[in-house]
């Protein structure tokens, strides 16, 4: 089994639907404090940091630069930014590790999505010529990839629903959840459309939060940690921009990322980045995940989806499955783009 | 305890595009009620177009006509229209492939009621009135075939579009912000101790070089030191003061962190490094959440600040 690189902590702040300040500074000061803690680190032990926000979310430039504040950037530090989800932060840092540029790092996301209006934010990450001039909003087109899924008979409202109700029960046990608790399947259906076929419960709550999750090198893990949980593989792949280039019931560049991270068959579970009930479907099916993985026991996305820290957290949920000793193999799952375009995955191990 | 401030914030800003070979002619027949799609070396007419081939990698260059007319191939229904968006009363979105094309482009249906739409319902084009060579050249989609609008050529070839953005934000400052921005309203400037270095930020931030919450408030006198300073000579949009003019660095006393602010009241040309200044406070009646609350700095009849006393604040 590799054992080059390893997540040796991890921590999160509660996903609320209006949390802090704009800049992100106060969030991030606890989160870098419990997962450095968690790890057994000083601050300025950590050899690189590497974010992922955008400006666009809260509508501050340089909202990344203000974050290093948080830090405590003095002696001067190594530290890079991605404009994406900071699972593909944690991407960057890992090879920055395997490069042997560093031995440990930090990796951190944060955004206040409720300071905009985020369905409407996120028509900018769109084809700026022939998409985003026309405002479409991101649970407009999540519903439409959901109409193709219905259409095609690889899902039922009834099935969406009943990943929403799964979702909210495991959520009860996850003190960072913004939405959890017991849901009848009915009552579910018979709440009205917000984006026709969606409703309510099938789309991730707008949250604020962070997250933070810490690396280290062979050895220096297992100084770091009794359990670490072994980065066995990563992968991420992008499917087209253009909407209408796609088949929207089908996720080519998840099917790529988990065969090119070697994505185990006995896998214990799975933490996915579904925003959207259908999307968990999709996944699913375009895994190849049988009947004995379990999926986001965390609740998942449905239940808490923090922009840019989300993707990043479900790595960190399923490495604390690892790190604590429940299951042996792991693996997380990000996605970024409309309508799951570009997925990541990354499958952890305990020590074998 | 108080509750954080916050204020609503709104950008704005015109993205000017090069729309290039392929989407300026696209664009162009848009304009001129034409719509082209790109084909690829398997066949395919793509719309919108695609500028390079994604089997072969080539540029794509043939581009060919296909009809204003379509099926629906998924759709979704929007109750309340976000700001932007092509209708202001509730519409389908859809993704269209025209007769003629091979794959779909995302648009609205004016379809009056979600009754109406439905997966492989026909539509056509609702040109706008009036076309620039931009996507909203198509005001929007409506059910039927009928009879296509004769092109028009309109002109020059079209190869920039502007795309206008607008977003509306809530800013909600920090807890230690707003005790800043409270005591402004007051005419006092306050400012906060980090407890691992001891020095003293205004504003108050988390330090940056401890990354911990600042504690202990301290409040500065409205007095300061000119530690380094620009003279604007450039004009600019939104400009408030006739050129030149100068903007400095002022570590008030008793803070470690310079802040920015103009100097007024003496020409250009004699500011200087050390220069001593006083906050000029505007009405009190005016005061509010702002450091406009100072209309700026004037010199103080002192002798300047021995550069010792903030090299370390440059």
């Amino acid at each position: 089994m590799d054992q080059t690189v390893a997540v040796v902590g991890f921590a999160q702040a509660p996903n609320r639907p209006s949390a802090g300040t704009t800049s992100g500074v106060e969030t991030l000061v606890p989160v870098f404090r419990q997962a450095l803690e968690a790890a057994g680190l000083d601050r300025r032990e950590v050899g690189f940091w590497c974010s992922g926000s955008s400006d666009y979310l809260a509508g501050r430039a340089f909202s990344f630069v203000n974050a290093v504040d948080a830090i405590g950037a003095f002696p001067p530090i190594c530290e890079s930014h991605v404009e994406m989800d900071a699972a593909w932060a944690f991407y960057e840092a890992y090879v920055k590790i395997l490069a042997g540029e560093a031995e440990t790092a930090l990796v951190y996301g944060f955004g206040k999505s409720s300071a905009g209006q985020l369905r409407r934010v996120l028509a900018l990450q769109l084809d700026p010529y022939v998409t985003a001039p026309l405002w479409p909003d991101s649970v407009s087109i999540a519903a439409l990839q959901a109409r193709f899924a219905l259409d095609a008979g690889l899902v039922t409202e009834r099935a969406m629903a009943e990943v929403a109700a799964r979702s909210r029960a495991d959520a009860a046990t996850n003190p960072y959840a913004q939405v959890s608790g017991a849901a009848e399947i009915d009552e579910l259906l018979a709440e009205p459309y917000i984006a026709d076929p969606l409703r309510r419960h099938d789309c991730a709550p707008v949250s604020d939060g962070a997250a933070a999750l810490v690396l280290a090198a062979g050895d220096r893990a297992r100084e770091l940690r009794e359990r670490p949980a072994w980065i066995t593989g990563v992968a991420h792949r992008i499917d087209p921009q253009a909407l209408g280039e796609r088949d929207l019931t089908t996720v080519p560049s998840a099917t790529a990322a988990a065969e090119a991270a070697g994505l185990p068959d006995d896998l214990d579970l799975i933490e996915l980045h579904a925003p959207f009930t259908h999307q968990e479907l999709l996944l699913r099916t375009a895994l190849g995940l049988g009947e004995r993985v379990r999926i986001s026991p965390s609740g998942g996305a449905l239940t808490g989806n923090p922009m840019f820290s989300a993707g990043l957290a479900r790595i960190g949920a399923a490495a604390e499955r690892v790190m604590s000793g429940e299951v042996r193999k792991a693996a997380g799952h990000a996605t970024s783009g409309p309508a799951l375009q570009q997925n990541l995955i990354c499958v952890l191990e305990a020590e074998s | 305890m108080y509750t954080a401030l916050s204020a609503p914030l709104v950008i704005g800003f015109d993205y000017t595009r090069s729309l290039g070979p392929v989407l300026g002619r696209f664009m162009t027949g848009l304009r001129d009620r034409r719509v082209l799609g790109s084909r690829t070396a398997d066949g395919r007419i793509h719309v919108p177009p695609l500028e390079y081939d994604p089997a072969t990698h080539a540029p794509v260059t043939e581009l060919v006509d296909v009809q204003p007319t379509g099926t629906v191939a998924g759709w979704t229904w929007t109750d309340r229209p976000l700001d932007g968006q092509p209708l202001d009363r509730p519409f389908g979105w859809a993704l269209i492939r025209l007769d003629g094309a091979d794959t779909a482009l995302l648009h609205a249906v004016d379809a009056g009621s979600r009754d109406r739409m439905r997966t492989g319902m026909r539509v056509r084009i609702r040109w706008a009135a009036e076309r620039t060579g931009n996507i909203r050249d198509i005001e929007c989609f409506e059910p039927g075939v009928g009879q296509a609008p004769e092109q028009e050529i309109g002109g020059d070839p079209v190869t920039i579009m502007t795309a206008p953005i607008r977003l509306a934000y809530t800013h909600t400052t920090s807890d230690e912000e707003s005790r800043y921005l409270r005591a402004l309203a007051e005419g006092r400037l306050l400012g906060q101790r980090c407890p691992v270095c001891r020095k003293v930020y205004v504003p108050p931030r988390v330090c940056p070089a401890d990354g911990v919450p600042t504690e202990e408030e301290v409040t500065v006198r409205d007095h300061g030191t000119v530690t380094t300073f620009c003279v604007v000579n450039v004009p600019f949009a939104g400009q408030r003061l006739e050129p030149p003019y100068v903007v400095a660095q002022i570590l008030l006393d008793g803070a470690d962190i310079p802040i920015p602010h103009l100097i007024l009241g003496l020409p250009a040309d004699q500011v200087r490094m050390g220069m001593r200044v006083a906050a000029v406070w505007r009405d009190r009646e005016t005061w509010t959440y702002t450091p406009e609350n100072i209309a700026h700095f004037r010199p103080l009849d002192e002798p300047d600040a021995p550069y010792e006393s903030y090299e370390d604040h440059l």
